[in-house]
């Protein structure tokens, strides 16, 4: 990231939104608004006397609740730029609260880059190609699963909070420990596909990352509580990279992770534990395990605003608003859109590694087409014949991609296809009341006399068999 | 038979609400107590009770293992008898009956074909027209009543609510309230002015189905509850399924004796409690039926709320 | 030995597929049923077996085993079920199944409840509470059992000796003779 924000042809737009973007590829129209946060990016040296001068606390988002933070903040140590943030709908002076705080950040902030008055900014610039890279989420257990305690546990926790817990800079400073009484846990269960292929309540399939993450997190635990036992119920075990395999079983053999082969059924409170029933399906009977700690590997799902962002840049979802591909295998970076392109578990769960190879190769594909001054397009596009158009504009109104405006041609609107937008579905053509629009190559001429063509005898008494489109 | 036990006035007062009552195979007999308490219950919210006539056993669970026909008949034959009393709604007060009635209108209701094989079988017709209730659900309809009624809350009391299997799920069947966590029961509680305890065993089985045939299994499984209960302080455990309160009552004992231990944690109907806090008396109410004595919750409820603790009562009967 | 073979391996999820519209097809083995049962302990073999020994046609093992008979119908399986497989209706179907091609009960004494209960259904037309009981001690060779406890509800007045008739026991004896036992 700090390497990003000193390169100069890379300017990172922080604290901002994407709101429109219109165009189409080498020539997108975005507007993008650039959120107050209320300190002057200019003046401020990222000192932090804003923050410890603060009285504000609420809990860290960061965190996930683990932790706290001051209403003028930071989100993390290596957050990039180093500028605090006010979170207006919490800071005492945007709020009007009861409790005056003195705008102590003000007054702490020697550089005077504190503004309470900063306003949004608006930013409209023209791009060639459009990266989404806007990752994913997980799912809100709490709401389904209501056998696990359905966030009433303090002690039942997700893996992400067990990762804040792990890191040296987070809110326990490096310690795994017990957020019911801060105790170091004994026995530490690891659930894996809560919510995961669970056509019930939660997503129908695999989420991809937990099968290795938990593995991590045993190991990592072993590593900071020696004493402590890992049990991870599993259903089937996805190890499939190189090193995968080996580094599960070395979480087995080495580390002592207990893996049982089964779900959890229920997760209660008793005595102070967590009284976990699960089944071993591959010994045949129930287990169940007093444990201190309960993580819950939860599934991964889209960005609860997925579909505004797909709506926004004209781009498929599927039924999980994961971002759809232009195809699968061959395709795999490049969204239906052309000149938008996909990065990462926006467009399927997907670990890190997976993230930074679709992160380079979207690059690469977007310098393919920045590189050069024209653009091959496939050929099968619309046209319009301008001598049938009646201007009745009804393939504007239909085309998915906007791909169609209008010309004046001696006194007479008629629709116009932009080449490079139009991705040949063929739907104006069959809106088309005068036939006045077609796909060249797809004209329906064409099409009709294929149909036709396995009907005709033929001296050979053979039936070609057409392949329409 | 129906003359036992009717309620109310013959005529039926304009505005008031009749049931159809369904008291199944244990209402008369081991689960007296709710048979009374429900009636009292009743009368005390303005709701008439009218017993569906001649109304035959549901087939519980031993007609569902064995017969999918004669399990569908011999409830949709309650419904059918319901339905030619002009009674539109059944009330069960067993949930085990309730379930079975209810999963069985649904499946005649929405399949013809089958609702007249099963008229067939049965040798008279059910038209579809009867809803099936549990009692908790009217409860819980007439909340404000209820609160309206209580004379003597029960403060100081804690209770923990079991709803066992049936009371929870199917979600088919129970759509009125939560599979994993209920609260019907636990509301009522606080709206009679009790302390309604969160507690780990609300809807676990307590295997009242084996209470006669494989009591080792039931004892087991009482055993836990009652664990669980006592490890929250309960006063008493508050059921509304007459299997329940016989499993949980009558294995009792054995299941202090496997566990080497003392509960004694009464086991009380809601509409036992509910007669309570209306200032109805104990005996009247069939407290002194149970086998685990009622005798401490009746002390307690008798012994005036010392004064530190009457500070905290008004913020904890509020809860709602 | 369990033979797998193309033309009957699916014939006994078949089976319960036309009986029960259940597709045991769709378990994948995560054990959430087994995890969560009351009884699961008790049981020969564990909830997930018997829908895994249905996938692959091994009925006679799963037709005789106690788990059939040992389920309550609690439904806590069929509640949490990820592929929402109503698990608690499968082995309602199997005991069916099980009645129906006379499997030797290994759970004698449950089999013998139900069989004893629908009797007193039948006779009645309710369950007469006493007779029944008393029956069901005979046939399990406890003669005594619970007699203690008898006594009490007695005395507390929560048995009635002579318990409730249906009037229309006609009606009673026509749904049990023309009932059959599986709707398709």
């Amino acid at each position: 990231m700090v390497e990003s924000s000193k390169d100069k042809n890379i300017t990172i737009h922080t604290y901002s939104e994407v709101e429109q973007v219109k165009g189409y590829v080498g020539n997108f129209d975005v507007r993008i608004r650039k959120k107050a946060r209320s300190v002057d990016m200019s003046k401020c040296t990222g000192c932090g006397a804003c923050s410890e001068a603060c009285p504000h606390v609420v809990p860290s988002e960061w965190d996930l609740g683990l932790g706290t933070r001051k209403a003028i903040y930071t989100p993390f140590p290596q957050a990039v730029p180093n500028v605090p943030v006010i979170d207006r709908d919490t800071c005492r002076i945007f709020t009007k609260s009861k409790e005056k705080c003195g705008a102590a950040c003000v007054r702490a902030c020697v550089a005077k880059a504190v503004n309470h008055k900063q306003e949004d900014e608006i930013i409209n610039e023209k791009f060639g190609a459009i990266v989404v890279a806007t990752g994913y989420s997980l799912i809100p257990w709490e709401k389904h699963y209501g056998e696990y305690g359905g966030g009433r546990y303090k002690d039942v926790i997700t893996a992400l909070h067990f990762e804040r817990m792990l890191q040296a800079s987070g809110p326990t400073g490096g310690h795994v420990i017990r957020p019911s009484d801060g105790k170091e846990p004994k026995n530490v269960v690891f659930i894996q596909c809560v919510g995961s292929r669970d056509e019930s309540k939660g997503v129908p399939y695999c989420s991809g990352i937990c099968c290795m993450y938990t593995a991590k997190q045993a190991i990592l635990l072993k590593e900071h509580c020696h004493d402590a036992q890992a049990y991870v119920f599993y259903i089937d075990l996805r190890a499939t990279k190189k090193n995968y395999e080996q580094f599960v079983l070395r979480a087995q053999r080495d580390y002592g992770v207990i893996y049982t082969r089964g779900r959890v059924s229920r997760i209660y409170e008793k005595g102070g534990k967590l009284v976990v029933k699960g089944a071993d399906t591959l010994a045949g009977m129930p287990v169940e395990v007093e444990a201190d700690l309960v993580v819950l590997a939860t599934a991964v799902v889209a960005q609860p605003d997925a579909a505004d962002v797909a709506r926004m840049l004209s781009i498929p979802h599927d039924q999980f608003v994961l971002f759809t591909e232009a195809h699968p295998k061959l395709k795999p970076v490049e969204s239906v859109t052309r000149g938008i392109f996909l990065a990462g578990a926006c467009q399927s769960p997907m670990d890190i590694p997976e993230s930074v190879a679709m992160g380079s190769a979207a690059a690469a594909k977007v310098c393919g087409i920045l590189s050069h001054t024209e653009l091959m397009l496939d050929p099968t596009i619309a046209e319009v014949n301008t001598d049938r158009c009646s201007g009745c504009l009804a393939c504007t109104k239909v085309c998915p991609f906007e791909a169609i405006t209008t010309v004046e041609i001696d006194g007479r609107t008629v629709s116009n296809v932009i080449a490079s937008v139009c991705q040949g579905c063929g739907t104006c053509a069959a809106t088309c009341p005068a036939s006045a629009i077609t796909l060249k190559g797809f004209t329906n001429e064409e099409i009709y006399s294929q149909i036709e063509a396995p009907f005709k005898k033929s001296e050979k008494k053979e039936v070609a068999v057409g392949a329409p489109a | 038979m129906s003359g036992k036990g009717l309620v109310l006035s013959e005529a039926k007062e304009e505005g008031i609400m009749e049931y159809g009552y369904y008291p199944g195979c244990s209402l008369h007999g081991t689960a007296k107590e709710f048979d009374l308490s429900i009636k009292q219950s009743f009368q005390s919210l303005g709701l008439t009770l009218k017993e569906v006539p001649d109304w035959n056993c549901c087939g519980a669970s031993s007609a569902h293992e064995t017969s999918e026909e004669l399990a569908l008949a011999l409830s949709v034959r309650v419904l059918s008898q319901a339905e030619q009393a002009g009674l539109k709604t059944v009330v069960a007060p067993c949930a085990a009956c309730y379930s079975r009635l209810k999963m069985a209108n649904k499946e005649v209701t929405h399949d013809a074909d089958l609702r007249e094989r099963i008229n067939h079988v049965m040798g008279q017709d059910y038209e579809g027209g009867v809803t099936v209730r549990h009692v908790t659900e009217i409860y819980k309809e007439n909340r404000d009543k209820v609160a309206a009624s209580v004379a003597k809350p029960l403060s100081g009391l804690k209770i923990a609510s079991y709803y066992g299997c049936l009371l929870a799920r199917p979600k088919e069947v129970v759509d009125w309230d939560d599979a994993e966590n209920p609260t019907t029961m636990d509301d009522l509680v606080t709206v009679l002015g009790a302390q309604a305890l969160d507690w780990s065993h609300k809807t676990e089985c307590c295997g009242a189905g084996f209470s006669f045939s494989r009591p080792d299994i039931a004892v087991r499984l009482v055993g836990k509850i009652l664990e669980a209960a006592q490890s929250v302080g309960a006063d008493a455990i508050a059921v509304a399924c007459p299997l329940c309160q016989a499993n949980l009552d009558m294995r009792q004992g054995p299941a202090e004796k496997r566990n080497k231990t003392q509960y004694g944690i009464p086991i009380i109907y809601i509409s036992q409690l509910m007669g309570l806090a209306q200032g109805k008396d104990a005996k009247a109410l069939g407290l002194d039926k149970h086998l685990v004595s009622a005798e401490k919750v009746l002390e307690k409820l008798k012994t005036p709320v010392p004064a530190t603790e009457k500070e905290k009562e008004p913020a904890a009967a509020q809860t709602a | 030995m369990l033979q797998l073979n193309a033309e009957t391996v699916h014939s006994f999820r078949d089976t319960i597929k036309r009986l029960s519209d259940e597709d045991v097809s769709r378990c994948y083995q995560c054990g959430k049923c087994t995890a969560g049962c009351p009884v699961a302990t008790d049981m020969d073999i564990t909830p997930n077996q018997v829908m895994r020994l249905v996938q692959i046609n091994g009925r006679d093992r799963v037709l005789s085993s106690s788990t059939i008979w040992l389920c309550l119908s609690c439904e806590t399986c069929s509640t949490r079920c990820p592929e929402d497989i109503d698990i608690a209706k499968v082995m309602d179907t199997l005991r069916k199944i099980s009645v129906a091609e006379g499997f030797a009960s290994p759970q004698a004494s449950i089999t013998d409840f139900h069989r004893l209960f629908l009797a007193s259904v039948e006779k009645y037309g309710r369950l007469n509470e006493l007779e029944f009981s008393i029956r069901h001690n005979l046939a399990m060779k406890r003669p005594t059992k619970d007699i203690g406890l008898a006594v009490t509800m007695f005395q507390k007045g929560k048995i009635s000796p002579f318990g409730g008739k249906v009037k229309d026991r006609d009606g009673i004896k026509k749904i049990f003779a023309e009932s059959k036992r599986f709707v398709r």
